[in-house]
């Protein structure tokens, strides 16, 4: 495996050579990552909206926006601008600090967990040893900023939203952190970049999708609902709830909200990509093309090739699960919360438990197929 | 001083000022939902304070156990059983404010006092082993710490057998805090009636 490419090395290099000092050059360049990141999270949370509205239109016989730009491509920069400019509300009886702390923290632990997410072998903010776990760790913060907005509300739906999306995201959480501990298990480390590598072998035949079908499942289901997606957007059951915890949220602290559940959603894909279909691994091995056309892979200009297809490879991957989740949200009824607790606790956590199981033995028996 | 070593000062600083106002705040807050809000940034905090010590696996596990189950379940706690009642005045409150914080106040100034008496060796940090802190914990958990591991399995499980016997009430033949014959179905009780009554 080589190493790809290593833009901090050649940045800090670069800089040494000016006469700077390696630590000072370590913190000029840490905020370059984050900002990128930053920026590609929110233009794909712009591109989500924009397909949702696409997509939705097209499931129900309608064309969608398409005055606003080519297609209606401008339309999502239009809905946050509308969303920037309205009036921040907050309700006379409502609890003012927590009712603004709140939104903050269902959107921070989510952005943090970009961290983790790999687009090359070095194209990721950091290779933290317990990656994924970090993940799982973040996640579980965000209950408490829903039954904080919730509480702050001072609103029996509001109220109710929250209770349903903490019981929601903590029930689902551990069928989730099991099929997660099944890959780790396989791959022998926590780190997203040992994950995708230890599944880029043989190219698409040895992607974890093929040995962690349950897992795969699994994972997918819970990401939806950890997302509050439909079939699972119980805690804003507009029927039920008027619009749960965000009922008396108003422009940008709504926004906020808005912002969170999509690149929540663009995350879980992403980590869907990462665990189970092979990361930033394009279907052929990039090594057997290079062997086959006979140019060495350490050319620099293979390494940008390889590089960028690791990205588009990586986004390919996660859109294709966004189309998915969209085209679930628009065609699937929701589920009623009795059905919603009984699939989590009594359906997917003894079978993601049975996963684990299985996979330990796999492991044992066939170790050259399931990390030894 | 290096770069390094100042950032960690200054994080080192922030978090113990969170942690110590943050916990003042839990004690001493009226209201209950804030204390309990209070108490997962206290959490936070020293889950910052094991990333300070390079103890990154500690720190993810102190954030899903405390933050996301602990505290979580505590605020659900609060917010299931929200009842706006008016609690009846607390006879001697003031001397027992005053013996509490006399205790606390006693126990902080030994605490302070084992600190400052002892002489603490401090490991050398070029032996720390980082991120494969999280293989050794589990070598330890497997091996020498295998009896502890199993036996609070087996008291969470205890533990969770019991809050469903208790939450089930048609478990026992009757009710805990009345006396009363239990019953899962609609059938009114001489102290709760199924109709509300007209005042």
């Amino acid at each position: 495996m080589t190493n790809g490419l290593d833009l901090e090395f050649s940045f800090n290099e670069a800089l040494k050579s000016f006469g700077v000092p390696s630590e000072v050059a370590h913190i000029i360049w840490l905020p370059f990552p984050m900002i990128i990141v930053l920026v590609a999270a929110v233009v794909g949370v712009l591109v989500t909206v924009w397909l949702e509205r696409k997509i939705s239109a097209a499931a129900q016989q309608r064309i969608g926006p398409e005055y606003a730009g080519a297609l209606g491509v401008l339309q999502p920069i239009a809905d946050g601008l509308k969303l920037l400019v309205k009036e921040d509300i907050i309700p006379e009886k409502a609890d003012s600090i927590l009712f603004t702390a709140g939104p903050i923290l269902v959107l921070v632990p989510v952005i943090l967990s970009w961290l983790i997410v790999p687009f090359g072998q070095n194209l990721l903010i950091s290779n933290v040893g317990v990656g994924i776990f970090l993940w799982i760790a973040l996640s579980s913060i965000q209950p408490i900023g829903l039954l904080m907005s919730g509480y702050a509300s001072n609103n029996k739906y509001s109220l109710l939203g929250g209770l349903r999306a903490a019981a929601q995201s903590i029930s689902y959480e551990i069928p989730l952190a099991l099929s997660v501990l099944a890959i780790v298990m396989m791959t022998n480390s926590l780190s997203t970049v040992d994950i995708v590598n230890q599944q880029s072998g043989a190219g698409i035949l040895s992607w974890n999708i093929w040995r962690q079908p349950i897992g795969f499942v699994i994972f997918w289901i819970c990401a939806l609902a950890e997302c509050e997606r439909l079939p699972f957007d119980l805690p804003e059951a507009e029927e039920e709830l008027v619009a749960g915890y965000q009922t008396e949220y108003a422009g940008m602290k709504f926004a906020l909200f808005y912002l969170g559940s999509y690149i929540n959603l663009i995350l879980s894909a992403l980590l869907v990509s990462v665990l189970y279909l092979g990361g930033w691994g394009f279907p052929i091995p990039v090594e057997t093309i290079s062997r086959v056309l006979n140019i060495p892979i350490e050319t620099s200009l293979i390494q940008v090739i390889t590089a960028t297809l690791g990205i588009v490879m990586t986004i390919l991957k996660a859109y294709l699960l966004v189309f998915i989740a969209i085209l679930l949200r628009w065609t699937t009824p929701r589920v009623r919360i009795d059905q919603l607790l009984d699939l989590g606790w009594k359906f997917l956590l003894p079978i993601s438990l049975a996963n684990l199981l299985l996979t330990a033995g796999l492991k044992l028996a066939l170790p050259r197929f399931f990390g030894g | 001083m290096s770069i390094a070593v100042t950032t960690q000062l200054i994080c080192f600083s922030i978090l113990s000022l969170i942690i110590i106002i943050g916990s003042l705040g839990v004690v001493l807050l009226e209201s209950i939902v804030y204390s309990a809000f209070l108490l997962g940034g206290v959490f936070m905090s020293v889950a910052g304070l094991y990333l300070l010590l390079n103890a990154s696996f500690v720190a993810a596990a102190q954030v899903l156990v405390y933050v996301g189950a602990i505290n979580v379940l505590i605020l659900f706690a609060i917010m299931l059983v929200n009842k706006k009642e008016d609690l009846k005045p607390i006879k001697y409150l003031n001397s027992r404010k005053l013996i509490s914080s006399t205790i606390c106040i006693t126990l902080l100034s030994l605490l302070i006092k084992v600190d400052l008496s002892n002489t603490w060796i401090i490991a050398d940090p070029k032996l720390s082993i980082g991120e494969e802190s999280t293989i050794r914990l589990g070598e330890h958990l497997f091996s020498d710490y295998l009896l502890p591991f199993e036996v609070a399995s087996v008291l969470l499980l205890m533990a969770m057998i019991g809050a469903i016997v208790l939450a089930r009430r048609d478990v026992l033949s009757e009710d805990i805090s009345t006396g009363l014959p239990v019953d899962q179905e609609l059938i009114e009780k001489s102290d709760k009636p199924l109709l509300i009554e007209k005042k």
